[in-house]
């Protein structure tokens, strides 16, 4: 039950940490169709940026400034880079994003190092809040939940009780129509773009902190993220959601539950020995493969339902 | 004249689909394009909107809008309802229409009781998901969506496909009374029956060009042109 509870907790601040990348990403995928491999190396410029930010003037102002710098350079990159390559078809973008997410990993080596920085939760928040079982849940972690809620309702809001929220989901599904309607689509994409990239910064900076702040974060992130996405399906937030959380849990749980096919199997009798065909394969334990665990989820819904949990519209 | 459309040329990769298009729309006129499917006549219609690269001279009100942006186009005072009736889905009925204004809360001859009297189903469904209508509703939402947009001229491609009997009947109203407001209107059609009955001249179109344009008497008294370019 302890396991349970605490695995719960931390699942659910992993799963919302992933929504604040995902919602990002599903947002310019469905709308501007670029699967951008770029997006999670916002998440670490995020971490970087508050990591330099916090040592002069403290966490509490880069965790304003960081993502708004994100979200600048969100704004620059699509209008300045995307929009010219996106004349030249989605293998172009592709390849674009890519080299840029390439590009963003060896300048932060060269501006940070290549080894983690130490990037700290800040002090204020750096006690446990409470005890469950013996386990202590320290308060940074219920200040991460606490961010991503607030975002989770402030994006909600947005879209749907602001007049430009109504456009992005009008143009989530006809870009046409709604530029035909009057609406600058193209600025609407730019700010889509940015507060995407905004939003992966936030991640970033919340995120860096629990996690570790290395060059080689985002393309970890990345991956994972591509997988929330295409698991909740395109053009719904509510996919995303409900993806994010659902991969946060499984990755947690996937972790604790040190079991395999062959205890699976020992319930029913059927003893599995090392001469027992595919012995290796039937006691690899799950911790070992709950990193593998998105993958093949991705892979089966990509094979048995395209269209994700609840997209509009085949991945 | 209006809209002016000169030498009309437009590409979809290497494909000519125009191949040097002329018309021209009054103030106020009911004009149709008529033409079999595929003979180009959704691309004229995207072309001048903007949604399709022009090559060839576009010009509104005197000013020239070949390659100008479909939002910058609309704001000019073009509407545009297309044929496959792309409502939004995840939003409701008013929020559609809501978005047909230019401006938020600055309606212009078409208010929204104007839609609700006109259409009662739209009315009573105004807090339902627009992806729910039946086809028929939908087709005159994305109608008044764009009327909602106030434009001085509408073009509006197909509105009677696949519709029943009733509904075509219903699609005719509103055009009438879209006239009867002073905007001017290029319909796009196949059948013959309204754009017969409404138009003050029409055009045909057949390979990517105009083969006839007259009234609608001298289209009822060339047999020819029906037979070559409009009958199956």
């Amino acid at each position: 039950m302890e396991v349970f509870v605490v695995s719960l907790l931390n699942g659910l601040v992993y799963g919302m940490l992933l929504f604040m990348l995902a919602s990002g990403l599903t947002l310019i995928l469905s709308m501007m169709g670029v699967l951008n491999f770029a997006h999670a190396s916002a998440y670490m410029l995020g971490a970087y940026f508050a990591y330099t930010i916090s040592q002069y003037i403290g966490f509490w102002p880069a965790l304003i400034i960081a993502p708004v710098l994100c979200g600048l350079i969100g704004a620059g990159i699509e209008m300045w880079g995307l929009r010219r390559v996106h004349q030249n078809g989605h293998i172009a973008e592709l390849l674009f994003t890519f080299g840029l997410a390439l590009l963003i990993e060896k300048g932060v080596q060269m501006t940070w190092g290549l080894l983690p920085v130490p990037y700290r939760v800040p002090e204020l928040l750096d006690f446990p809040l409470f005890k469950i079982y013996g386990t202590q849940f320290p308060a940074y972690r219920a200040f991460m939940l606490l961010i991503s809620a607030l975002m989770f309702g402030a994006i909600w809001l947005g879209l749907t009780r602001t007049r430009i929220g109504l456009v992005i989901q009008a143009a989530l599904t006809h870009p046409d129509m709604a530029s035909a309607l009057g609406h600058n689509v193209p600025r609407i994409f730019t700010l889509v773009f940015a507060a995407g990239t905004a939003l992966a910064g936030l991640a970033g900076v919340i995120g860096g902190n629990y996690q570790v702040t290395e060059p080689a974060m985002a393309f970890t992130m990345g991956p994972i993220v591509f997988v929330v996405v295409v698991f909740g399906g395109l053009g719904s937030l509510s996919g995303c959601f409900i993806a994010s959380i659902l991969m946060g849990l499984i990755q947690t749980f996937a972790v604790v539950f040190d079991v395999s096919l062959a205890d699976l199997l020992a319930k029913f009798g059927f003893v599995v020995t090392s001469s027992t065909p595919f012995a290796e394969i039937l006691t690899v334990t799950l911790p070992r493969i709950g990193a593998l665990l998105p993958f093949l989820m991705m892979v089966l819904i990509l094979v048995f339902r395209p269209r994700g949990l609840m997209g509009t519209r085949d991945t | 004249m209006m809209l002016e459309v000169r030498d009309l040329h437009a590409f979809y990769g290497k494909s000519h689909i125009l191949q040097g298009v002329d018309l021209s729309v009054d103030q106020g006129e009911i004009v149709s394009l008529l033409g079999r499917n595929g003979v180009g006549r959704s691309t004229a219609c995207k072309t001048i909107m903007g949604l399709v690269p022009p090559a060839g001279q576009i010009n509104f009100k005197g000013r020239a809008i070949a390659g100008l942006r479909p939002d910058q186009i609309a704001h000019l005072g073009i509407g545009y309802v297309p044929e496959d009736r792309q409502v939004f889905p995840g939003l409701t009925v008013r929020q559609n229409l809501e978005l047909g204004l230019k401006r938020a809360g600055v309606v212009g001859r078409w208010k929204f009781e104007d839609v609700f009297k006109l259409f009662p189903n739209l009315g009573e469904r105004q807090d339902n998901p627009a992806g729910v209508l039946s086809g028929g509703e939908q087709q005159m939402l994305t109608m008044c969506r764009t009327l909602m947009g106030d434009p001085d001229l509408v073009i509006i491609d197909e509105p009677t496909e696949g519709l029943a009997p009733k509904l075509v009947e219903q699609v005719g109203t509103l055009l009438d009374e879209i006239a009867r407001r002073g905007t001017a209107i290029l319909l796009v059609e196949q059948k013959l029956t309204i754009a017969l009955k409404i138009s003050r001249r029409l055009y045909v179109m057949g390979h990517g060009r105009i083969v006839f344009e007259g009234t609608p008497a001298e289209l009822a008294a060339n047999a020819g042109v029906r037979k070559e370019w409009l009958e199956v």
